[in-house]
């Protein structure tokens, strides 16, 4: 069993959610990324997303862009990437981690070196907001070789047929996009995300999480009431960009643990 | 050579092109190509494209025997297919008439297009404004800066130009903002993109809406001197004007294809934008997989070109799969050789050149010598150089 599925299935046995906040690697800069993740995992969350910046990020607002650009200041490679999760590892044999990024650093490393490294390095799942199911046939295959989960995104705008698809070629858990947008976008509505959840369901067994727009206590509980799992991005990504060196992974912390409390406060 | 038959079903040119997208337009791409399959074939369109084509753009575009710039040169004659007398000023407005007549039947009463020199950007407008939509054009800070005349030209004819301030702030950036424009708002949105380039079926389809330019110089040039010239040249940054004069060409196996892109200072300083001559390494960005400058670890590199319409890191996938198979090659030409081009064109024919044109001219300019005089060479004049005067001045240390 997948370190992802095993731990949807102890919070399901708990009747709970799973928290996935997202940080982007380097952001701040490199040596605060692996003391964020062990700082989110102690407040409370369940899996870590974790963003491979990328000079180009066209899915994203101004947020997580801004958070890439930081991190590429610094250099920050997928190479470097992997070894920040290998060091997050050595301290954390449990937490699921999973890389949200874009094609073309993973094309230069090559599909087959980047998976045996992701592998050797700990990593969970791997998102690739550009590789649509079209092309990743080959990706997922050998990413399944190294027991990497491949994590897909389903969004609004996705027909039946092509969750039909989709979910065919997913595993550990399914993303969905909770609105038309870029990441950051306004706010959610949670009954339009309630109907397209309960429609995901009738296609795979496998867990939802929901992201985009999940902005405060409020938006994560209401999301955590029709979903398994409850994506926070630009919110974390925004504390990381407000806070001082000093304060960073205190605040990191604090509002993972605000989430956290608002999500299982309604169970 | 075995028959030339491209894309596939998935929009992949070989290796090349495809699909790379965000699920969340991915539907919407998906609906493009099903309705462009449709309209492509309806009579009804192709005439009312053909009909948009004479009346409104004023075609088909003369070829022009550069006479006295061919004497000047010496060897080779050069020739010149006069896409710089189309409506607007560039072969950038034959696909966006085309886009703008697909967006009209879809129903989307909103065009957003991405900029680079301004001239698609120009274009779009001008649809947009003919066909009664709103129009939102990204461009680059930086491209802002040295296309002035172009942004006041959009701003006249109605659209909204939006300045665009991160990365590089030029053409790449650009595309990334409309691709944020349009995953936010998919569904009102028509993205009229402006080079055979992004996710199927741009690729496809730009070529097609361009390929009128080749088609057209196939006819003209036998009337004009009996045969098919020895070669057509044109400039790539995207591709699409190239691509639209050579792929009608590439059944005519004795015409060599040039494709010629922006050396900026040169290859060997890596301050260019030509990835197909430097070789760099295969990629994916916007949509698609080609060949792009990029650094060891996969981040996009800034280029450098004079022209802003060249200054782009990637190509068109159909330019990667040509010079992989052979049938086109592609060289560089400098900033200071395009320059040349430019100036004698104006002073030989009395005819200002597009920076990004006159690369091509000017490597017209370097090979004619070595040809004899009963050879011909085509060159794609892509567009008029009226919008770069500002650059030009600058660069001869001349103030407007």
């Amino acid at each position: 069993m997948s370190r992802i599925q095993a731990v949807f299935e102890q919070l399901k046995l708990a009747n709970r959610r799973a928290l996935i906040p997202f940080i982007t690697a380097g952001d701040p800069n490199p040596q605060f990324t692996v003391p964020l993740m062990h700082g989110m995992v102690a407040a409370g969350a369940d899996l870590i997303e974790l963003g491979v910046p990328f000079s180009d990020p066209m899915a994203d607002g101004p947020t997580i862009q801004r958070a890439s650009e930081r991190a590429l200041k610094h250099k920050v490679s997928l190479t470097n990437v992997l070894g920040m999760v290998a060091e997050f590892r050595r301290q954390d044999a449990r937490t699921p981690v999973v890389l949200m990024g874009y094609a073309n650093p993973i094309e230069a490393m090559g599909h087959e070196v980047f998976a045996r490294l992701a592998a050797a390095s700990g990593v969970d799942g791997v998102l690739t907001v550009d590789y649509p199911p079209e092309e990743s046939a080959g990706f997922v295959s050998v990413l399944r070789q190294q027991n990497i989960d491949s994590i897909f995104l389903l969004a609004p705008t996705t027909t039946d047929a092509r969750v039909e698809h989709v979910v065919r070629l997913a595993s550990g858990f399914i993303y969905y996009v909770s609105l038309n947008g870029v990441t950051g976008a306004a706010n959610l509505d949670v009954d339009d995300v309630a109907l397209k959840v309960a429609s995901i369901r009738r296609h795979t067994s496998l867990p939802i999480g929901v992201g985009f727009g999940v902005r405060d206590g409020a938006t994560a509980r209401a999301v955590g009431a029709i979903a398994d799992a409850v994506v926070v991005g630009s919110r974390m990504v925004q504390e990381v960009e407000n806070s001082s060196e000093a304060e960073v992974v205190a605040n990191v912390g604090r509002l993972v643990a605000e989430l956290r409390s608002a999500i299982d406060a309604q169970l | 050579m075995q028959k030339y038959d491209f894309p596939d079903v998935g929009g992949h040119f070989g290796q090349y092109g495809g699909i790379y997208m965000a699920e969340t337009l991915i539907p919407a791409v998906e609906e493009l190509r099903r309705q462009y399959l449709i309209f492509r074939d309806d009579p009804e369109f192709k005439a009312e494209f053909a009909y948009e084509l004479k009346h409104y753009v004023g075609r088909p575009s003369p070829i022009y025997h550069a006479r006295r710039l061919s004497e000047y040169v010496g060897g080779a004659q050069i020739y010149l297919k006069r896409e710089d007398l189309n409506h607007t000023g560039a072969h950038k407005i034959n696909n966006a008439i085309g886009q703008a007549l697909l967006a009209r039947r879809m129903g989307k009463k909103r065009v957003i297009a991405e900029t680079g020199a301004g001239m698609h950007g120009v274009a779009t407008a001008t649809v947009a404004a003919r066909f009664g939509m709103e129009c939102i054009v990204y461009m680059g800070a930086e491209d802002i800066q040295r296309q002035a005349p172009n942004v006041f030209r959009m701003k006249l004819l109605g659209a909204t130009v939006v300045p665009v301030e991160s990365g590089s702030r030029t053409l790449k950036d650009a595309c990334n903002e409309a691709i944020r424009d349009w995953v936010t708002n998919v569904d009102s949105t028509f993205y009229i993109f402006g080079t055979a380039a992004g996710p199927h079926p741009y690729p496809m389809m730009v070529r097609d809406f361009q390929c009128v330019i080749g088609n057209e110089a196939r006819v003209q040039m036998p009337e004009m001197i009996g045969r098919q010239p020895d070669a057509v040249i044109a400039c790539v940054g995207g591709g699409s004007n190239a691509i639209g004069i050579f792929h009608p060409f590439i059944e005519h196996e004795s015409v060599r294809l040039i494709g010629v892109e922006a050396g900026g200072h040169g290859i060997g300083s890596g301050q260019h934008a030509a990835p197909l001559t430097a070789n760099a390494k295969v990629g994916v960005l916007h949509g698609n997989k080609v060949y792009l400058m990029q650094d060891e670890n996969g981040q996009i590199v800034e280029t450098h070109s004079i022209s802003a319409g060249l200054d782009y890191p990637g190509v068109g996938p159909e330019h990667c799969l040509l010079k992989d198979i052979g049938r086109a090659e592609y060289v560089a030409i400098n900033d200071d050789e395009a320059l040349l081009a430019f100036d004698a064109l104006c002073r030989f024919e009395g005819i200002i050149p597009a920076l990004e044109s006159s690369h091509a001219l000017a490597h017209a300019m370097k090979i004619a010598p070595g040809m004899d005089n009963n050879k011909v060479l085509l060159v794609n004049l892509s567009g008029r150089g009226d919008k770069d005067m500002n650059t030009v001045a600058r660069l001869k240390g001349i103030t407007l």
